[in-house]
Order: structure tokens, then C-alpha cells, then sequence
């Protein structure tokens, strides 16, 4: 059996009835790590951040600690935690809002307090009411019980939390866009440098940005110490990932898994986990770590979820979503409506990202309803080097933030992959799975 | 159409407190707006503006730039079809077409009866139980074009209308410490949290919503018709063997 017997550290508490309630939370050991916290010094609490080596669970990956040994000194510094989730087929931060909102306080005060921040946001997707009443409730609790507030469990330490609802933009879980609209603005990304939040954040402020998950770990981390976490996983990739399976498989939902001891081919075919592709179907190929990671096919699902592992064979493990796309998938289609999505959710400050996405849209669109002409791959692949110079992995930037470039790696891994079944559309005319063209009343960009 | 009532304006005084720079108030403050009109009027944006010291046309720019916010009427319920990626792989453009269908109208329109407008929405991460939608933004999933049609007809009738609140209600749960105090909450100084009673916490206007068990049911009833028994969360609620999808073991 490939399933390690790990603690589950973040979902531990999810199922029990009313598990978002402080009744609930308190019945097992809440609180108790920003009570052990609040003993230490700041440092202390840093270097068992950097001792459990927690890589950012937003999709780029980047350790917390050493991201917090980045902050500018001067004051004040604010705390913004990353709540919007709009990446298509991630649906665990979501979870974890609605399931366990003092969990996510809980590990936010931890980090308030270890960066010495003055204030902190919960940034809640708009799309999620019952996230953000939970989560206010929960709050208003905590600041009852004296979790949160002035002089916290009689420590001297005090500070305020903000549920902030965002309003539907998917650009806006880019951090820099995200302090953006939680300066009341519309949600341009920055240019980086100079607007690296740690250095010049929100309202200019040195600023952490961190991702639901990546603070929901901190309450296990202090009550048991970094090295617990980092006797997890392997390499870089340290403790438990939530790993959101959703697409053709059997059991879709989200699994916390050990890193670096579980393959792919666990996650999707286990009988406790995926439980294998729908309908007895055969893998056709699957999206690793999120929309805008290139795909994988069947011989590699033994690469292990952890995020080096998956980047040696040219992709990444992003946000942690995985999609297996079974024998009866179009992969013309599938590409286009990743592309679509993205190209919807461009800010348009940028050119090769605003119009580039327009036309790789169009392109896989008349492809799929059977219009495509032969010289549509040199065109795809020359409208993604133009978005990305190089079609490489990972990307080259051109663009302000990787939203651009985030539309060529599933088109290039696609056509890649799967060329003969792009050559079919364009020369019979038709797509070859049904229904065999994009539904009629959606065809028009 | 409307101003912000007295007690709205009450609600956005108490936000605009919470943050240091009065402007990231705006688009809490537009959500309450919503919540009153159902969508964003001008005298209404004009009368944010004045709260926040912001132009009319600065709010409006801002406020047309989020998808939630709707500048000109919708209907009653706002019905958003996922058609990402998870849910395209298990028919949600078959379910968007019979939606159409079923509705006489195209995603971006609106009833005659002005009773539904449909969305073709990108990924409302719930996932899990694809193909699904949501109705002001509360979760249904697993949906197929049979089920739709029985959750219109349930919204139109009204057998939903504690699960499903008037189109722009964001939280039904409000802030209920620290307020009242401008500058308390700013770089920590936090202000004397006011005696809380946390029985009360539960209770006024805004606070139905405070354990939603209904709306958990609800959804998770319509999630389980289609079998596959996983809650609006992601989470398994009857796996085989009795088992959920976070119990691997
Ligand atoms: C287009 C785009 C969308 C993003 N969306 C999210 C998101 O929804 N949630 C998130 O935590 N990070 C998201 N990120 C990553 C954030 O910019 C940032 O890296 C992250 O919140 C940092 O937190 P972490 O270090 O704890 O992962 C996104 C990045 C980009 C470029
Ligand atoms: S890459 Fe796209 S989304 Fe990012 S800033 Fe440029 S235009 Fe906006
Ligand atoms: S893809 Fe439809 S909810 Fe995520």
C-alpha cells in the first residue's frame, strides 16, 4: 500500500460534525499552538518555520520562511492572506476556508506574530458567501475567547484581523494584484521590481503574502515542532500536500497526502484515493499542477507528488490540482477552454497576453469545429513564442505577471502530445470524439 | 434606484474603520449596495463615493472590473453553469445548452419573468462535483440537465429561499467587534474588543447564516442525488465503506 500512514495535518479536523465552530476547534488542541507561539520569540518561531522547509501551497512553491526573511524593516508591515482560489480544478483552500476558518486564523496570527505585522487581511474569493460568513463567524469567536484583539491570552501582543471579500477576478489571487483591490482598486498585477510585496506591499508597505494552506500548516508546526514536518516528505517538498483530484476519475475530492512518498499513479487509481478512471476507461493523459502546467501522459504516473520530482519531467506541481482526461477527451478542446479561461481573465495591460490569448482561442476554436488549416500548428506555436519566448519551461516572462504565460504550456504540451489528433481535426474537417464540434450556441468568441 | 439605507450606511461606516486607508473599504461597502438593490445603481455608487471622498465614475470604473458586480438590473437569481475544465470533462455544455434551453435565454440574459439570469462561469472550485452551478452564489453540484430543471422549478416556487438569498447577499454574518472605534483596529492597537456574548454573536439581522446547517444539507442533497456523495466542500459524505475522501487510510 502506497499511502503513507502521515498525520493529516491540515484536514484533520474536516467531517467532525461542525467543524468550523471554536467549540470544535478547542475540543482538539485549538488555539494551543498560537498559545505555545506567543512563548517564543519571533526568531524562534522563524527558524522552526525554516527547519519545516513549508513550500508555499499557492503555486509558485517559494518557502515561507525564507520569504519571510525577506521582509523590508520598516514599519508598519502588514499580513495578507492569499483566499482566492479561482484556479480551475483547485478546490482546497475553499475547503479549508468553509471547513476549518480557525485553523486559517489561527495559523495567520502565528505568522502575524512571528513578522511582526500590524494588521492582517483574510483576502476571501467573492464566490465563496459561505466561506466568508463562516470565517467572520469564526472570527468574531476567536475575538471573544481572546485569540485576536488587544493583549492576546494576557501575552502584551495585540492585533486585528480583517475578513476582506474580493469580488470575481481571477487575476486578482496574483499577490501583486490582490493588494491592489484591497486597496479598493481594480486588480492590475505590479511590476516586479520594485513592487515585490515583502519590500513595497500594500499602501507601499512591506507586506507578507501568504497562501491559505501554507498558514494552516503553522498551528500543527508550532505544537510540534518544524523537524516533525520536515520527517515528512523529501528533499525540498516537506510535510503533507492537499492535493484537489477532480476530471475523469471515480472518487474526485481533495486528498492530503504525504509529500514525495505517493505517485501519481496512487493518487488516481488507489481504491481509497482516485479509485481509477471513470466508466473502466482508459488515461489518456493529465493536467499536474493546475491550468497552466504542460501535461503529462500515462508513462508518467510514477513520477511522486513532490515538487521537485515533478518538475524534473517538465512541469509543475502548481496549486496542486490534478485532472486525468480519459480515452474519450478532445484534447483540441480541452486546450481551448483552458486558453479560454485565461485569455477571459487577462487584465489587459499587456499585449502579448491580451491579444495572444485572443488568438490562440480562436485558432483551437476553429480547429475543433473543424475549419483548422494545416499551417494552424506553426501559427499556434508561433503566437505562444510570442507570449513566451521560447515555449520553455518553466516560461520566459515578457508580460508583467505569468498569466501570459501561462496559455502556451497546455497548447504546446497538447500539440506536442497529441499532433496526429490535431492533423485529424483540420483534415476531415471534424472533430473525432462527440459531440464533434464545440455545442453550437457557444461556438462565437 | 437607491441610496444606501441609513443602516447600511451604518454597516459601511463600520468598514471604512476597519482599514487604514478609507479606500480599501470600497469594494466591501459595494457588496453591501448589491445585497440591498440587487445590483449596483448609480445614485447608489454616487452615494459610496461620497462615503469613501471617491468620484462617481472612480467606483463605477472599479466596480466594472469584478465580475460579481452588475451595474444594470439582473434577475432574481443569478445562475452561473461552470464550464471549466473540470466540469466541461463531465458534460457541463451539455448542461449549459439544456440551462439555455430550459430557460429560453442565452448566458449574459435574463427572463422576461425576471426571474433567472445565466452566466457561463469559469472554475467555482468546487470540483469535486462536477458539473455544477451555483444561485447567488450558493453551491449545487452535480448537476445534470434533469436536476436543473428541478432546481428552477424548486427556486421558482420558492422551496429554496432559505438556502438561497436575494441576488447581491454576500455574508449574512457580520463583524461584531472592534467597530464603532475609527483608527482602533490600525496597526494593531486592536481597541478593547467590547464584551462579546457569544450566544448573541448568533443572533441579529444579519446573522442567519451563522450556522447555514441548511444550506450544508441542502446542497449536499442535491449533491447526493447524483451519487457520486461528496458535499458542496469537496468533502466525501457517503463513500463506500463508510469511509471519506480525507480518510485515506
Ligand atoms: C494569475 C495568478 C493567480 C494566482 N492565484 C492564486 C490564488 O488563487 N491563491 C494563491 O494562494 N496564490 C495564487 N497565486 C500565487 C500568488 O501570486 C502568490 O505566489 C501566493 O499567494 C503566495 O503564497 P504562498 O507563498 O504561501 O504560496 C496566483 C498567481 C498568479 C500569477
Ligand atoms: S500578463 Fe496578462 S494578466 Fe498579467 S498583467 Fe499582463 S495582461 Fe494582465
Ligand atoms: S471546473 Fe467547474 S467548479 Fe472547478
Amino acid at each position: 500500500m502506497s499511502v503513507t500512514d502521515a498525520p493529516r495535518i491540515v484536514t484533520r479536523r474536516l467531517g467532525t460534525p461542525r467543524s468550523w465552530t471554536l467549540e470544535t476547534y478547542l475540543a482538539d488542541g485549538g488555539y494551543q499552538g498560537l498559545r505555545k507561539a506567543l512563548t517564543m520569540t519571533p526568531e524562534e518561531i522563524h527558524e522552526q518555520v525554516n527547519t519545516a522547509n513549508i513550500l508555499g501551497r499557492g503555486g509558485a512553491g517559494f518557502e515561507a520562511g525564507r520569504k519571510w526573511g525577506m521582509l523590508a524593516k520598516p514599519t508598519p508591515v502588514y499580513l495578507t492572506i492569499n483566499g482566492d482560489e479561482s484556479e480551475p480544478a483547485t478546490f482546497k483552500d475553499h475547503m479549508l476556508i468553509e471547513g476549518d476558518p480557525h485553523q486559517l486564523i489561527e495559523g495567520a496570527l502565528i505568522c502575524a506574530y512571528a513578522i511582526g505585522a500590524d494588521q492582517v487581511f483574510l483576502f476571501v474569493r467573492g464566490e465563496f458567501p459561505l466561506g466568508i460568513e463562516r470565517l467572520q463567524a469564526a472570527l468574531n469567536e476567536a475575538y471573544a475567547y481572546g485569540a485576536v484583539g488587544k493583549d492576546i491570552f494576557a501575552s502584551g501582543w495585540s492585533i486585528d484581523v480583517v475578513v476582506h471579500p474580493g469580488a470575481g477576478a481571477y487575476i486578482c489571487g496574483e499577490e501583486t494584484a490582490l493588494l491592489e483591490s484591497l486597496e479598493g482598486k481594480r486588480g492590475y498585477p505590479r511590476i516586479k521590481p520594485p513592487f515585490f510585496p515583502a519590500v513595497v506591499g500594500l499602501y507601499g508597505a512591506p507586506t507578507i503574502v501568504n497562501n491559505v494552506e501554507t498558514v494552516s500548516n503553522l498551528p500543527w508546526v508550532m505544537l510540534n515542532g518544524g523537524d516533525a514536518f520536515a520527517a515528512l516528505g523529501e528533499g525540498r517538498s516537506k510535510g503533507t500536500k492537499l492535493l484537489a483530484l477532480a476530471g475523469h476519475v471515480n472518487r474526485p475530492g481533495n486528498y492530503e497526502l504525504e509529500f514525495a512518498k505517493v505517485s501519481f499513479r496512487d493518487l488516481i487509481f488507489d481504491p481509497s484515493l482516485g479509485a481509477g478512471i471513470r466508466d473502466g476507461g482508459e488515461l489518456k493523459a493529465f493536467i499536474p499542477g493546475g491550468a497552466s502546467s504542460p501535461w503529462l501522459g500515462p508513462e508518467h504516473l510514477d513520477v511522486l507528488l513532490a515538487n521537485e520530482k515533478i518538475a524534473e519531467v517538465g512541469t509543475m506541481a502548481g496549486s496542486g490540482s490534478v485532472v486525468p482526461m480519459d480515452h474519450t477527451t478532445c484534447m483540441v478542446r480541452a486546450a481551448w477552454r483552458i486558453v479560454r479561461f485565461f485569455h477571459r481573465e487577462s487584465c489587459g495591460q499587456c499585449t502579448p497576453c491580451r491579444e495572444g490569448g485572443g488568438w490562440l482561442e480562436k485558432i483551437l476554436q476553429r480547429i475543433e469545429n473543424g475549419q483548422g488549416r494545416e499551417s494552424d500548428l506553426d501559427l499556434l506555436m508561433d503566437v505562444c513564442d510570442n507570449i513566451s519566448p521560447g515555449v520553455r519551461w518553466p516560461p520566459a516572462q515578457t508580460t508583467i505577471c505569468v498569466l501570459g504565460p501561462s496559455m502556451p504550456p497546455p497548447v504546446a504540451s497538447g500539440i506536442r502530445m497529441f499532433r496526429d489528433e490535431y492533423l485529424a481535426h483540420i483534415r476531415d474537417g471534424r472533430c473525432p470524439f462527440p459531440p464533434d464540434r464545440l455545442p453550437g450556441k457557444l461556438a462565437s468568441v | 434606484m437607491a441610496r444606501l439605507t441609513p443602516a447600511n450606511e451604518e454597516r459601511a461606516r463600520q468598514l471604512i474603520a476597519l482599514y487604514p486607508h478609507h479606500r480599501s473599504a470600497l469594494i466591501p461597502i459595494l457588496h453591501i449596495l448589491q445585497g440591498q438593490d440587487g445590483y449596483l445603481s448609480e445614485d447608489g455608487m454616487k452615494h459610496v463615493g461620497e462615503l469613501l471622498g471617491l468620484s462617481a465614475a472612480e467606483v463605477r470604473g472599479t466596480a466594472t472590473f469584478y465580475d460579481m458586480f452588475h451595474v444594470e438590473p439582473v434577475g432574481k437569481y443569478v445562475v452561473a453553469v461552470c464550464t471549466n475544465i473540470a466540469c466541461m470533462l463531465q458534460g457541463a455544455y451539455e448542461l449549459l445548452e439544456a440551462a439555455q434551453d430550459q430557460l429560453g435565454i442565452a448566458p449574459g440574459g435574463t427572463t422576461a419573468d425576471g426571474m433567472f439570469t445565466l452566466e457561463d462561469a469559469e472554475c467555482l472550485a468546487l470540483c469535486g462535483n462536477a458539473p455544477c452551478a451555483t444561485v447567488n452564489w450558493r453551491f449545487f453540484g452535480d448537476l445534470d440537465p434533469q436536476r436543473f430543471a428541478q432546481l428552477t422549478e424548486d427556486l421558482r416556487a420558492g422551496r429554496l429561499d432559505a438556502e438561497v438569498p436575494p441576488h447581491g447577499t454576500l455574508s449574512r454574518v457580520d463583524r461584531n467587534v472592534g467597530l464603532g472605534a475609527p483608527g482602533q483596529s490600525v496597526h494593531g492597537a486592536g481597541g478593547p474588543p467590547p464584551p462579546v456574548d457569544v450566544a448573541a454573536a448568533a443572533g441579529g439581522p444579519h446573522d442567519a447564516g451563522i450556522e447555514l446547517a441548511t444550506s450544508l444539507t441542502m446542497t449536499a442533497v442535491i449533491a447526493h442525488e447524483g451519487g457520486r456523495g461528496l458535499d458542496h466542500t469537496g468533502t466525501r459524505t457517503d463513500a463506500p465503506g463508510g469511509t471519506d475522501s480525507q480518510d485515506q487510510r
